[in-house]
């Protein structure tokens, strides 16, 4: 690649490189960063997790075969931490799908400053996950919160304190989770109503035209016309967001790190738990990457079959 | 309606326009719908609005009970933020508050003061702060200049197993942070990367490239060829066409470009958080840790956010239209 390089300088009157020269030299440096940063480590990744290597021991890596994974699947306590995965990944992906329609499907028609709120609605997305973490923690603050004077609580010992999962000093299992939850919801329903909305704006006119001439009712005009209409659109933000969810990291590490207990703990938190914080684990961790990796892997095929028959169309 | 229905027009329709639109009750209901989204973005907003004013609060003012929406507004989140300080003692107290009076004191030192502390000197997130800055800078530069080549290459050409490449690029991006650190760790250590500048910019790079290729691929394909037929035909090479017609042609899509790899650089938290422990650490995973004398320093934290919240206002209005196209990896354009 450097070659081609050097040729193209020290011969300025050569006036043509062949198309396979340029495509080389265009996109091997892509590929090659890619396949040292990304590629190497992933293969190097399923090598340990059929080993017992952990990275502060010192010692070489001993092959075990099967045994973390069948280790891992036999742990009740990984089942029960992928369990809260996806019911925080169903509760939000769920939440954001039908606010982020909603309020698509209010600000689809222009008003005055229409354009103005959307960009504001859009903020939260943008921030960064951690960052929008320690806010809310802050909000949710029992004594000192803005959170718990909104819905009408302001006395702390009578009042929810919903990070620690507690209500007027009473455990309450599952608050903490549906705190992160609504968080996430607040955070990511303007990427759902931007999705949506670009689909709505997509509609042709003339359908509904042809369905107000049929005296299609409104309901009728919403399930029949703008609901497939936006499917696709809206398919695309629910996988996204499905994948996101099982990625979820940032958001609960600045906000519970997981607990309290193991409440908050998300599949991906207890990996950065076993692979890192004290335990080491290298290759069970490794492991448990590769599981993660399958069950993403399967939704973003999903993704990406989706995204081709919408190419196709268009 | 039903009286326009009696009635008919009172003037002749000049042009097609949606009568329907205009009854009374539509325009209610228009209104009550603007009401609604006014109203819940502003509900919205409020974890935003919090994190402003508290930066501009005092300590004090930050943790009382019930929380203040009226107070004096002060710098103290800012400096504390900035600097190390100590708790003073009373006497070291009594010495700084004459200094201060005869004006011998900066503004920062006052305000440090304010709160019975003595600044000692610049905290670690300045220098964090400087790491996110270099880091996330160079990375974007990279990731950029690699993807519009590359992209440009996908685009115009028929790449050998060009949608593979393509969905390998993107499935970078997919996988969990967590998944890819791993390994990633191991071998950042034996290479001695591990907390250091390039160690991060690399990876950066790599995080951001996928986004980079998917986006400037788009923007590409945007482009009419005709344009670059024309020049060939005009007896420019590939390269000149590409150099002096396309690229001119790509440069907002470029500019978002940046800009969305920017963003996402300066926001990364679990890469930062796992990868650099003293020297290369960035700001995101410092801020998290953030704990000053006597527990949480809100303060500082609200600070600091701010640090995070003004790119992104900025970024959101400067590129809404692009927005999506910036979060769906260029899926969805329009």
């Amino acid at each position: 690649m450097s070659t081609t390089t050097a040729k193209v300088a020290s011969h300025p009157r050569q006036r043509h490189l062949s198309d396979r020269a340029i495509i080389n030299l265009f996109v091997w440096p892509t590929l090659v960063l890619l396949i040292l940063v990304n590629v190497f480590p992933l293969f190097y990744s399923l090598f340990l997790s059929f080993t017992n290597y952990s990275a502060i021991a010192g010692k070489a890596p001993v092959w075990i075969g099967f045994k973390n994974f069948a280790n891992l699947l036999n742990d009740q306590q990984m089942w029960k931490y992928f369990a809260t995965t996806g019911k925080y990944a169903l509760v939000s992906v769920g939440l954001q799908t039908l606010f982020g329609f909603g309020l698509a499907m209010l600000l689809h028609e222009k008003f005055k400053g229409s354009g103005l709120i959307t960009t504001l609605i859009l903020i939260p997305m943008m921030i960064s996950p951690v960052v929008v973490g320690l806010f809310w923690k802050l909000m949710y603050n029992p004594s000192f919160g803005y959170f718990n004077y909104l819905i009408g609580f302001p006395n702390p010992i009578r009042g929810p304190d919903m990070l620690a999962s507690s209500f007027a000093r009473q455990g309450v299992p599952g608050l903490a989770l549906y705190s992160v939850v609504l968080v996430d919801v607040w955070m990511w329903t303007p990427f759902v109503m931007l999705l949506v909305l670009s689909g709505l704006k997509a509609i042709p006119d003339y359908l509904y035209e042809a369905a107000a001439i049929d005296r299609a009712s409104s309901w009728f005009q919403f399930w029949r016309i703008t609901v497939p209409q936006v499917a696709p659109l809206l398919l695309i933000a629910i996988l996204f967001r499905t994948i996101e969810a099982f990625k979820s990291f940032d958001l609960v590490m600045g906000m519970t790190g997981g607990g309290p207990g193991d409440q908050t703990e998300l599949i991906a938190v207890n990996l950065y738990r076993q692979a890192f914080l004290g335990q080491w684990q290298t290759g069970r961790s490794s492991a448990l990457a590769y599981i993660i990796l399958i069950i993403i892997i399967a939704v973003s095929n999903l993704y990406i079959l989706y995204l081709n028959r919408m190419r196709g169309e268009a | 309606m039903a009286n326009f229905e009696q009635t008919g027009p009172g003037k002749p329709v000049l042009e097609a326009t949606r009568v329907d639109k205009v009854t009374p009750g539509y325009r209610l209901g228009h209104n009550l719908r603007a009401l609604i989204v006014v109203l819940l973005a502003i509900v919205g907003l409020i974890p935003v609005f919090v994190i402003v004013i508290t930066a501009f609060k005092t300590r004090p003012d930050a943790i009382h009970v019930p929380p203040k929406l009226i107070f004096t507004p002060s710098l103290e989140g800012l400096v504390f933020l900035f600097t190390e300080r100590a708790s003073a003692s009373p006497s070291r107290l009594e010495e700084l508050k004459k200094a201060a009076e005869e004006v011998q004191l900066g503004l920062v030192d006052r305000i440090a003061l304010n709160a019975g502390q003595e600044i000692t000197g610049p905290s670690d997130y300045v220098f964090r702060l400087r790491n996110s800055l270099i880091i996330a800078g160079i990375s974007t530069l990279l990731s950029v200049v690699l993807a519009i080549f590359s992209a440009y290459a996908f685009s115009r050409y028929g790449v050998k197993g060009k949608g593979d490449l393509l969905f390998f690029i993107l499935s970078t991006r997919m996988l969990p942070a967590v998944v890819v650190t791993v390994p990633l760790f191991l071998m950042y250590t034996q290479l001695k990367l591990h907390d250091t500048h390039l160690g991060m910019i690399l990876l950066y790079t790599v995080f951001n490239l996928s986004l980079a290729v998917w986006l400037m691929k788009g923007f590409f394909d945007e482009i009419p060829r005709e344009y670059e037929e024309a020049a060939l035909v005009d007896g420019y090479t590939r390269m000149q066409a590409f150099f002096k017609i396309v690229l001119p042609q790509a440069v907002t899509g470029i500019a978002a470009t940046t800009v969305f790899c920017l963003i996402f650089a300066w926001n990364e938290y679990a890469f930062a958080l796992m990868l650099t422990s003293e020297k290369a650490r960035t700001a995101p995973p410092s801020i998290a840790t953030m704990l000053g004398i006597g527990g949480i320093e809100w303060t500082a934290i609200a600070a600091g956010s701010l640090g995070f919240l003004i790119p992104v206002v900025i970024v959101t209005f400067a590129l809404r239209n692009y927005l999506l196209r910036g979060v769906t990896f260029g899926a969805v354009r329009k």
